[in-house]
């Protein structure tokens, strides 16, 4: 048997997009669309794509979050799709996920305790209430919040402390798989840098994996193992992170990597940008051909035309592109 | 006030009053924001940076939170003193506000093209067509792709991003005198991210808006504002334009903020932190209150709250290693 942990194939998620009083479904917003990939056990994948490229869909699909359109998702050889509540229920503990918005993603009516305690007694990780405030205080150290933060309510933290907070809520279970969603885009680089540092040792410590969704690419570099670049739904590009940020074939990682905002302020004229033109399509009505080709600088005829096959370009390096597939 | 200063904080308190505890999120802070000018501010997550800003438009629950002294002056009057409705007429109207968390503001029931039209009906006096034009029109800047259909979603059905730029949309459909942009951009990828960016400062350009601008992403930082504010624990720890933030920082605190970012083209194994524990504002330490996180404490620094210190013009640091009292300027 493989190493890996999660195998996604051929997974789709399509939203029907309904109108009128009938509410009939006059089409689909195709959010993710027809992808394949695998996570080996203790490995990091990092993903990265434009806003509305459908990341959280994958992710909220993956843990069954959402029905499926089509297609399968296997965690240690299980699939999610078919398996029963029950053992649904066992899987959860095991698959976690660290939502984008914490705002929405915490219960406005429970004292933090409760929300970062519930699941450890639900599932027996504490034995009892005096066992479960003791977990939740060191779990929430270990994500530098303090105790007496325990008794207070969602709302009556900073934003970068809800956050912690949802992370601190994944990490009590002792999961295997934990996708993280924008999960540190609140915190200040010393807490955050902290808190990856915390992920990373408890990656080698416990052979933990993550899913690490991210617009930050220098903390994607910093934590993955591979990376996938998602564009419209679909994953144009993915390979070893030394790969993706040194070497990006993809045009439209090529772009993006060139995007991000350099640290130093004398720069901030003089650095070359590939600044992507053109409208950006809607993933409910994708271009025909390559996805990328009504934004492309490259793009030739065949390219509005034909799909691009997505090739392993070298070894684990794949790649769905003409030009870079030597079409052209 | 100057006329060219748009906004005036004096010595602004900000508590929360919890059980028998009280939380000093915001404590004798003091700054201003230039016509035109873009503030960053920039500190530790729960450092107080959105409670500043949301008491200058006086959005913080009372209790338990409580103003408990200083000004907040916007057009010579007090925002701390005015009445409600010169308040409500301000907010939206003056001064926009782009939330930290989109969700908190987003109006769950109402579709997005619903909240847009509402707010330019009510701050631009628009009709309902001119309205849902330039809800369309809006949309389109801020790179949401297929506006037309996006004005019949619900907040739930679009992605956190694009969220996040359906209030930057809504922000700027006021053309502010002021615009407070709280972490504006951390959903949004960078080339879109540098489009947004693009947009705002367009808009200065054009109306002559100001900003404040909260984020911890220094990248960003350094690509939009021209001064920029240091917090630490509900505390100013140091104001300097951008060049000498990134250039010549001076408070220990701000150095090691600069320190721990890590850089694109290096391959790290692990990540640079600020040694020690984040404070607990609720239990704060004595004196200078990064005394036992900093490597260069002097004995003073536990006991007495260190003094502003004027080092050259507009670069103001509260650190007692450059008070001439204690030693002769030094260095870190
Ligand atoms: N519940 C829903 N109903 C209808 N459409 C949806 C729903 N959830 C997401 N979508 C659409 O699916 C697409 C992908 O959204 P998703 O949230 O996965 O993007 P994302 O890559 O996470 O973006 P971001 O980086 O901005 O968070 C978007 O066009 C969004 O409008
Ligand atoms: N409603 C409230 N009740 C009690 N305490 C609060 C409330 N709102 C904020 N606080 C506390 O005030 C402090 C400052 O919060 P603030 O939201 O200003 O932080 P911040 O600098 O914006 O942090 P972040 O970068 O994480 O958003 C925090 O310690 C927070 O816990
Ligand atoms: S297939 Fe054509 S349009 Fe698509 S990315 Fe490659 S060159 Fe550009
Ligand atoms: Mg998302
Ligand atoms: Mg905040």
């Amino acid at each position: 048997m493989s190493n890996n942990l999660i195998e996604v194939t051929n997974l789709k998620k399509y939203f029907p997009i309904k109108k009128g009083v009938f509410r009939s479904t006059i089409g689909h917003v195709k959010a993710v669309d027809d992808v394949t990939f695998s996570i080996e056990k203790g490995k990091v994948l990092g993903l990265v794509g434009e806003s509305g490229c459908g990341k959280s869909t994958l992710g909220r699909t993956i843990l069954r979050l959402l029905p499926p359109t089509s297609g399968e998702v296997k965690f240690e050889g299980e699939n999610i799709f078919e398996v029963d509540k029950k053992m649904m229920n066992q899987l959860r503990t095991k698959m976690q996920i660290i939502f984008q918005d914490p705002y929405s993603s915490l219960n406005p009516r429970l004292p933090i305790y409760d929300i970062i305690g519930e699941a450890m007694l639900q599932h027996k990780i504490a034995a009892n209430k005096a066992e479960m405030r003791e977990k939740v205080i060191e779990v929430m150290s270990k994500c530098e919040l303090f105790p007496e933060q325990a008794s207070r309510y969602p709302h009556q933290f900073s934003g970068g402390q809800r956050q912690r907070v949802c992370i601190a809520r994944a990490l009590a279970v002792n999961p295997e798989f934990i996708i993280c969603d924008e999960a540190v885009s609140a915190l200040d680089v010393s807490i955050q840098s902290q808190i990856i540092n915390l992920l990373k040792d408890m990656q080698e410590d416990m052979g933990l994996t993550y899913l690490f969704i991210s617009h930050d690419l220098s903390v994607v570099r910093f934590i993955s193992d591979d990376v996938g670049v998602m564009y419209l739904g679909q994953i144009v590009e993915m390979g070893s992170k030394g790969k993706i940020f040194d070497n990006p074939l993809h045009p439209y990682t090529e772009a993006l990597m060139s995007a991000a905002p350099s640290f130093d302020p004398k720069s901030r004229n003089t650095r070359k940008r590939i600044i992507l033109e053109g409208d950006i399509p809607s993933p409910a009505n994708p271009p025909s051909g390559c996805r990328f080709h009504t934004r492309c600088i490259y793009a030739k005829d065949v390219c509005s035309t034909d799909i691009p096959e997505y090739m392993e370009i070298e070894k684990d390096h794949f790649c769905m592109c003409h030009k870079v597939n030597g079409v052209f | 006030m100057d006329k060219n200063t748009v906004l005036e904080v004096k010595n602004l308190k900000t508590y929360f009053h919890i059980e028998d505890n009280i939380i000093k999120a915001v404590d004798d802070v003091s700054f201003y924001v230039l016509k035109g000018e873009t503030l960053g501010i920039v500190g530790e997550s729960g450092c107080g940076k959105s409670v500043s800003c949301m008491s200058i438009v006086k959005l913080i629950e009372t209790p338990p939170g409580k103003y408990e002294d200083g000004e907040i002056l916007f057009n010579d009057r007090d925002m701390l003193k005015i009445s409600d409705r010169e308040l409500r007429s301000i907010r939206g109207n003056d001064i926009s506000f782009i939330f930290q968390e989109p969700m908190t503001s987003l109006n769950p029931v109402f579709k997005v093209g619903e909240q847009l039209s509402e707010t330019m009906i009510l701050h631009r006096g628009m009709t309902k067509k001119e309205a849902h034009e330039e809800s369309i029109n809006l949309l389109n800047r801020v790179r949401i792709p297929n506006p037309e259909r996006i004005i019949n979603d619900y907040p739930f059905a679009l992605s956190g991003g694009m969220r996040q730029r359906v209030m930057i949309a809504m922000a700027l459909a006021c053309e502010p005198k002021l615009l407070i942009a709280d972490e504006p951009t951390t959903a949004l990828d960078v080339t879109i991210q540098a489009q947004v960016l693009e947009l705002m400062n367009e808009l200065k350009n054009e109306i002559d808006t100001s900003i404040i601008f909260i984020t911890h992403d220094l990248g960003v930082i350094s690509e939009m504002c021209d001064r920029v504010m240091v917090m630490y624990a509900g505390k100013v720890a140091e104001v300097a334009n951008v060049e000498t933030i990134f250039g010549d920082p001076k408070h220990p605190y701000t150095i090691g903020l600069i320190n721990s970012k890590p850089d694109l083209n290096t391959e790290a194994t692990r990540l640079n932190v600020i040694p020690g524990n984040v404070p607990d504002l609720n239990n704060m330490p004595t004196g200078c209150p990064f005394h036992p996180r900093c490597t260069h404490a002097l004995p003073i620094c536990s006991s007495q709250y260190p003094d502003e210190i004027i080092l050259s013009a507009g670069h103001v640091v509260s650190c007692w290693l450059y008070s001439s009292d204690i030693n002769d300027g030094g260095s870190v």
